[in-house]
């Protein structure tokens, strides 16, 4: 087991999903019990199932001085970039440290495939790829943490992780080890992925959606609905800000086990959060609250019900919010952990909608409705296909050992 | 910032030209390795996986197999870290032809081999290793990036990490974007400390960007043909034991490795 790290400052963090754009937003959404889901709208011929989109995408155009970056994806993650002053803050902390001593670190897992995929449907007579699709920074893995490097004017490491569904926790991992080493004093982390055809005609294709609005640890659900968001946070060492909240502990593992579904054991989630645990040097009694990954898919939930049921005290709280967001895939660990973070900042629990009959394998553990209560820790899980597991923790400032 | 020193104790390497590590020692000695068979062997994957596998996975795991082998370590220990500009590009190219023709006719198991991180999870799955695994890509950088990521790892873990950085050739349309024109991969088991199976010791410095250490033909040649051959570098300075060489690990920095050789 890995020793206890000293925790990081979050300075600074901001999601903009189906629940809106900013902090705000989310917090709102999640309060009112609403969901950001919608009937699919999305592409030439949509499937018939639920969607969790950002409104206003679309118009969201890029600065003329970026307009080389132009894809949705971008324009999504430009459009989290403006929410809750987060340019400023990254520009303070630029300004601080100098813009090479600031690490960018971000998860997606499409990136921009949505403007390959239109490239393709508009190939030239020659077969070739239309000329204003001709930019080879849009058509890889590297174009979001490329785009947003250039939009934040950072110039020191700069990496994209891509991990499916875990991508977006696991560079808070990657960013605790370049400021532990002193390669860099601030890291930009964070991640976006969009709606495309690639993961709506894809989770198809492998049986993994649903016609109705996603329904996480129901005993009756029937798939995932696919959702996109951005988010991002700042993480200095904690003397830059004594008061933020703080990354306290991560971890990461590997199933071992299929490309497609997990660990039946949930091995590999186990080792990721008893890991994320001795990091953060906590018994699982002293965490207050767990953002659960609860994709509403059969397997992941019946899997992640028996671990928290298992290892945790029902005085912890657990849920899934990809009721109000849908499954974000590669962003999914950001704006989870955001509105981790939301929880301890408002003593708030988000109730796991959609979970009308709990499944039997829910534990006491589970916040089927919204609670008011103090969270001083709290967890996130994201897990993703080949068997990628992490698990963050986050705390309040000065919180009680 | 003092050096990130790690030692180097497994090499591993396929491309269209050359079929291993030693391949690249020959032919920087003049000599002409054989050419390596079509497909790497890829022989870590149990056979029904190998034959399910796409290109980019027996690629990935051929020379992460090569590497893990030379360190004489179980792969079952060692952390992970799979670099890839541009992951499967085959697979991209039928997703897009599929979408854009037939989109509900879509092969699910295409659609799970299309994530970036399917090479390490069938590395993983076949190894049996439960550590943490990663797949990252920085467009041209992806090695850099990798190995900068691999080091941190090492050195703030105190554990081996296996680094792979790998990729597959395009086709049009999309090979018009990616510029990619040959297979090359490579991977490196890294480790805190020296031991009897420790190849050589390297120390890393952050510079600034933009010095990219020259290279002898035909190896500058596939440097341009493919963006994992951007580690050639570092696998040429291994082939000698020692040097000094730089490469790219974002946009704006660069690494500056000074190696020596462990006797």
């Amino acid at each position: 087991m890995p020793v206890s790290m000293t925790p990081l400052a979050i300075t600074a963090y901001t999601a903009t999903s189906a629940m809106g754009r900013g902090r705000a937003a989310q917090l709102d959404a999640l309060r009112r019990a609403h969901s950001g889901l919608r009937p699919n709208d999305f592409g030439a011929t949509p499937l018939a199932c639920w969607i969790g989109r950002v409104e206003g995408v679309e118009s969201h155009v890029l600065p003329a001085a970026l307009a080389n970056w132009e894809c949705r994806n971008n324009r999504l993650a430009w459009l989290g970039l403006n929410q809750d002053g987060f340019l400023d803050r990254v520009r303070l902390a630029r300004d601080r440290h100098g813009a090479d001593r600031v690490a960018l670190l971000l998860g997606t897992s499409t990136a921009s495939i949505g403007a390959t995929e239109d490239a393709y449907r508009r190939l030239d007579v020659d077969g070739g790829l239309p000329d204003d699709m001709l930019r080879p920074a849009i058509h890889t893995p590297h174009s979001l943490a490329a785009f947003v490097s250039a939009a934040l004017g950072l110039a020191g490491p700069c990496l994209t992780v891509s991990t499916a569904c875990s991508s977006s926790a696991k560079v808070f991992a990657s960013a605790e080890r370049m400021i532990r080493l002193g390669l860099v004093d601030a890291a930009v982390v964070g991640g976006v992925d969009t709606l495309c055809d690639s993961v709506l005609f894809g989770f198809n294709a492998l049986e993994l959606v649903s016609r109705s609005p996603c329904r996480p640890f129901d005993a009756a659900r029937d798939g995932i609905s696919i959702g996109e968001a951005a988010g991002f946070a700042l993480l200095e060492r904690r003397d830059t800000a004594p008061d933020a909240p703080q990354l306290i502990g991560y971890g990461e593992a590997s199933d071992a086990h299929h490309m497609s579904t997990p660990h039946p054991d949930g091995l590999g989630a186990e080792l990721a959060l008893r890991a994320a645990l001795a990091r953060a040097g906590l018994q699982p009694a002293q965490v207050d609250y767990i953002n659960l990954h609860g994709t509403a898919s059969q397997k992941n939930d019946e899997v992640e019900a028996a671990l928290v049921s298992r290892s945790f005290p029902t005085h912890t709280r657990a849920s899934s919010t990809k009721g109000f967001t849908g499954h974000t895939l590669g962003a999914a660990g950001i704006v989870e952990a955001v509105i981790a973070l939301l929880a301890i900042e408002h003593g708030f629990i988000p109730g796991n909608l959609g979970g009308d009959t709990p499944d039997p394998a829910c534990s006491p553990v589970f916040a089927w409705h919204n609670e008011q209560r103090r969270v001083d820790v709290a967890l996130s899980n994201s897990f993703g296909f080949g068997g990628n597991n992490a698990c963050l923790a986050f705390a309040r400032a000065g919180r009680a050992a | 910032m003092n050096a990130l020193r790690v030692y180097v104790e497994g090499i591993g390497l396929w491309s269209a030209q050359l079929a291993s590590f030693a391949d690249l020692q020959a032919l920087l000695a003049g000599a002409t390795p054989p050419a390596p068979t079509p497909r790497p062997a890829a022989a870590t994957l149990p056979p029904n996986e190998r034959r399910r596998a796409p290109a980019s996975v027996l690629l990935a795991v051929e020379v992460a197999g090569q590497a893990v082998a030379m360190s004489g370590r179980a792969a079952s220990e060692l952390a992970c870290v799979f670099a890839s500009s541009h992951g499967d590009q085959a697979i991209t190219d039928y997703m897009c032809a599929t979408l854009a023709q037939t989109p509900a006719e879509l092969s699910p198991i295409r659609f799970h081999n299309s994530v970036h991180n399917a090479a390490v999870g069938y590395w993983t799955i076949a190894t049996g290793c439960h550590e943490p695994s990663t797949a990252v890509a920085a467009q041209r950088a992806s090695f850099g990036a990798g190995l900068l990521e691999a080091v941190t790892q090492v050195l703030t873990e105190q554990r081996a990490v296996l680094l792979v950085c790998s990729d597959t050739d395009g086709t049009p349309p999309l090979l018009e974007v990616t510029g990619c024109t040959i297979d090359f991969g490579c991977a490196l088991v890294l480790a805190a400390h020296a031991s009897a199976t420790s190849l050589a010791r390297i120390d890393l410095t952050i510079t600034g960007a933009g010095a990219v250490t020259a290279l002898p033909e035909p190896l500058a040649g596939w440097r341009d043909a493919s963006a994992s051959a951007c580690a050639l570098p570092v696998l040429a300075a291994l082939a000698s034991g020692h040097g000094t060489c730089e490469l790219d690990a974002a946009s704006g920095i660069g690494l500056r490795i000074d190696m020596e050789k462990i006797v």
